[in-house]
């Protein structure tokens, strides 16, 4: 039983390791895009080795409800990071930033949005 | 000891993020702290052995305050780079308020007065639901939850007074999918939360927030277009919390044998605390959903 | 124990910070944020008075708790109002 218990400690440090990498990236990286990309993967994975560390103690009802909240997670903190990559390029596109403008006129610097994704945001 | 480091990490935390919202120079900044502001105080509740505080500032003040601040913001004048006017005599003032404050708050008996919540639990077996706080919300002391859906209405009525123009973006397919994705459990969780109410942490305000940043989301993705002030039902649904209410409330004081207002009969208390629940989370997520989404006008979908 | 006066620091702190920031905020959007946090930190001094029966082993105040929750829900309606009515000024300032 104590191997798995250390097991599960060393999973909980690790996860934790990543949280701290990954908030780090987003104090620290200079441009939107890679501060996106350092903070929703490392969460990611530091959310998943929490929950897998946490479930080698728990009882298997619990760990399928904290498996469903990764996957909850895991799905909101992709459509997220997209829509922010989203709306930084359009505002990097369309100077000034969209979010000062008349309403108005927010309609036209978006119409870039139609345009074809071609670049990636992760 | 390891809780009491926690309580210390979690009390600099909000701290730091409440001064950083208060004197943060760029605007933008301050909002997005406020939101995670709204985050860690729901963390908090939970700490505080308060479920049913932390359930209804997860959906409240994560979800709905953020989408209404940052509707705010877009309304905002380009000139951002403020600064809070630090003069001596305010700082001064509100320092020796704040101490005299915390004087006071330290004198408080850390033993309290168990008299009330005596009474509450003395009560509890007539009120017809087994969670202390749902019976008090509606049994005890369903004034306030009455009067609370009075003021959630009188609210709406004065933003639908002053709204003003608002353009909603265009969706986007993979946000939108994934909101109709979640639509479903959302609504699965409301329920659960709404039934679970009468003997766990729960209750028509939690599943009314939850369901209002739902109803949110899909609002916001240009989904639900009937879901506006002009749409009679609508107009129902947020009234219906009230008009349940009111109406159980006058059957009591008219037929049932206690001849009280507001006074449930024990035999069916469950029954109409359940009904006035449902009701209520309906008109609460309708009403915060109006009262955060507005009457926007639409811009066409992109694909 | 401690952790009582760690919670009652806080929102006697968060009151005050709010406070100033209602007095002194250069935009209207920043005292609104600030009257929020002034009105969390009252809801947390409430929530710590219902907190002390859990250290003598029995449940927390529910009183307080329904009290906390009604207050929840109409502080966000009054903000949704507040934002509402600043959202008409500001369109008054630029037409």
């Amino acid at each position: 039983m104590s191997w798995l218990d250390g097991l599960s400690w060393f999973l909980l440090l690790l996860g934790l390791v990543f949280f701290i990498a990954g908030s780090l990236g987003l104090l620290r990286f200079p441009d939107q895009f890679s501060r996106l990309h350092a903070v929703t993967k490392a969460d990611t994975l530091g959310l998943g080795l929490v929950v897998l560390g946490l479930s080698i103690q728990s009882s298997w009802r619990e760990t399928l409800l904290m498996l469903l909240i990764w996957l909850l997670v895991m799905c909101s903190g992709a459509v997220s990071c997209q829509l922010l990559a989203r709306f930084s390029r359009d505002a990097a596109d369309a100077e000034p930033l969209i979010s000062h403008q008349e309403p108005g006129q927010t309609a036209n610097s978006t119409s870039p949005a139609s345009a074809p994704v071609t670049k990636r945001a992760e | 000891m390891g809780l009491l480091l926690f309580d210390l990490v979690l009390a600099t935390v909000v701290l730091l993020l409440a001064g950083t919202a208060i004197f943060s120079r760029n605007l933008t900044h301050a909002v997005m702290l406020f939101m995670a502001f709204g985050v860690m105080m729901a963390l908090a509740w939970a700490r505080l052995a308060a479920p049913d505080l932390a359930l209804a500032e997860a959906a409240i003040g994560a979800g709905l305050t953020g989408a209404l601040c940052f509707t705010a913001l877009v309304r905002q004048p380009a000139a951002l780079d403020s600064k809070v006017a630090t003069s001596l005599l305010p700082i001064c003032f509100v320092a020796l308020i704040t101490a005299a404050l915390l004087f006071s708050v330290w004198q408080i008996p850390v033993s309290p007065n168990p008299a009330l919540s005596h009474e509450v639990s003395v009560a509890l077996p007539q009120s017809g639901v087994a969670h202390p706080v749902t019976a008090v919300l509606l049994n005890f002391r369903s004034w306030d939850t009455l009067l609370e859906l009075l003021v959630l209405l009188l609210a709406l009525l004065g933003a639908q007074q002053a709204q003003s123009s608002l353009t909603l973006y265009a969706g986007w397919s993979l946000s939108l999918s994934w909101s109709r994705l979640l639509s479903p459990l959302i609504i699965l969780l409301t329920g659960y939360l709404l039934w679970r109410g009468a003997a766990a942490p729960g209750g028509a305000f939690q599943a009314g927030a939850l369901l209002a940043s739902g109803l949110v989301v899909l609002r916001l993705n240009q989904q639900l277009t009937w879901l506006s002030w002009q749409n009679p039902w609508v107009r129902l649904a947020a009234l219906s919390g009230l008009l349940v209410f009111v109406l159980t409330g006058l059957f009591s004081l008219l037929w049932s044998s206690s001849r009280l207002w507001l006074e449930w009969p024990t035999a069916y208390a469950g029954a109409v605390i359940l009904g006035i629940e449902s009701f209520a989370t309906l008109a609460i997520a309708v009403t915060l959903t109006l009262l955060v989404v507005g009457e926007p006008t639409e811009e066409r979908a992109d694909a | 124990m401690l952790s009582l006066y760690v919670y009652f620091t806080l929102a006697t702190l968060l009151i005050g910070f709010g406070a100033y920031g209602v007095w002194r905020g250069p935009e209207l959007l920043r005292r609104i944020l600030a009257l929020n946090i002034m009105g969390a930190g009252i809801f947390l001094l409430m929530v710590t008075l219902a907190y002390r029966p859990v250290l003598q082993g029995e449940p927390a105040d529910s009183v307080l708790h329904a009290l906390v929750l009604t207050g929840l829900v109409v502080a966000v309606s009054a903000t949704a109002f507040a934002l509402a009515l600043l959202g008409r000024i500001l369109q008054k300032g630029k037409a």
